[in-house]
């Protein structure tokens, strides 16, 4: 806190952003290491979104309004998206595994990883220790979204064009490698299923549905057939068949009133 | 506090990404902390834009985000297409480049 206090004294930025950044910046850390520690990696996938609202408001804060909302839009809003969205179709709970196949490999990685920083943040401070910035209130003066505009249909306008290219290939890049080619051989027609559906063994009506009963209306619950017993074909298979609790099995007090009043 | 800091703090970000990266195995994971260096890159590109006063660190940075996006849409299919074969998303197990 002293730290802060002392650098808010002979800070060359505005308060507010000094406090704005010392706000955020410990929770933009903080989340990236919880996203590096987390197990599960749908938390890592929501811290990852915290840490990237917070860069968000920082590049707000540095006179990149645009640039702040594209970040909360394209990557909080659709990357991370697509992110959760593989993690639910590969199984979230797919385990990681703890065998090191290098050994010390972690260690290793860690104490690198400490040097690296250490590297980077000295460095960094040497160089821009005395340096002030220049500021955008100039560049943004018509706004900053029209300054952009202005670079970016300009000078940048290449980079632009071959961006767009970039981004079809990507896109047909993904539907190739999602797709999923079937030989033919494997491939049912509707008159092979026609045939199938009516031959004997097949059931030419649809399937039961699950039984609703007064006493139950579970997809458990199986249909009972004309004579009493239930019919297996009415539950869906994927829903796990359980035995009844003895409680459960227990007749309801629905029952015994209406047994009364008869 | 000067501008600095906030170079300092993506060099934090871009380390632990980078630590990520070396120390997961799942490859999701691996692909969120490759998106984090790449923001702690940009926090970096737009913080010159800033000491330099002019815009074209914001449209470097507006770029990195375009390719950035580009990037994740045919890795996560690639991790799926892995995923199908092999039914693991282990960095460790997918070790040849075909079947």
């Amino acid at each position: 806190m002293s730290l802060a206090l002392e650098t808010l004294a002979q800070s060359t930025v505005p308060t507010g952003e000094v406090v704005t950044f010392w706000i955020l910046a410990p929770i933009a850390l903080a989340c990236a290491l919880g996203m590096v520690l987390a197990r599960n990696a749908v938390h890592s996938a929501l811290f990852l979104v915290v840490t990237m609202l917070c860069l968000g408001v920082f590049y707000m804060v540095q006179a990149g309004p645009f640039l702040g909302f594209v970040q909360i839009i394209v990557y909080t809003g659709a990357i991370m998206m697509l992110f959760l969205f593989v993690l639910m179709l590969v199984g979230r709970d797919s385990a990681e595994a703890v065998i090191e196949v290098l050994r010390g490999q972690r260690i290793a990685a860690v104490v690198l990883g400490g040097g690296l920083a250490a590297l980077l943040g000295t460095g960094a401070v040497r160089a821009l220790r005395a340096t002030t910035a220049t500021g955008l209130e100039a560049a943004n003066a018509d706004g900053n979204v029209q300054a952009i505009a202005q670079l970016l249909f300009t000078r940048y306008v290449f980079a632009f064009e071959v961006t767009s290219a970039l981004l079809i290939t990507a896109a047909v890049g993904a539907m190739v490698l999602a797709h999923v080619t079937r030989p033919k051989a494997e491939r049912v027609g509707q008159t092979a299923r026609m045939l199938a559906r009516f031959a004997p063994g097949g059931s030419p009506a649809p399937k039961p549905g699950p039984g609703v009963f007064a006493t139950s209306n579970s997809i458990a619950t199986p249909a009972l057939l004309p004579d009493g017993t239930p019919a297996e074909r009415s539950i869906s298979a994927v829903v796990p068949t359980r035995d009844l609790t003895p409680e459960e099995a227990a007749p309801k007090g629905t029952q015994g009133n209406q047994e009364g009043q008869q | 506090m000067s501008v600095s800091y906030y170079v300092v703090l993506a060099a934090a970000l871009f380390t632990i990404g980078a630590v990520g990266v070396l120390i997961r195995r799942n490859a999701i994971v691996l692909f969120m902390c490759i998106e984090l260096m790449l923001n702690a890159a940009n926090l970096t590109l737009v913080t010159f834009s800033r000491i330099n006063g002019t815009l074209d660190g914001q449209i470097m940075a507006f770029f990195v985000m375009v390719v950035a996006a580009a990037e994740v849409v045919v890795g996560l299919a690639i991790i799926m297409t892995i995923f199908r074969t092999r039914r693991s998303a282990n960095v460790d197990e997918a070790n040849l480049l075909k079947y």
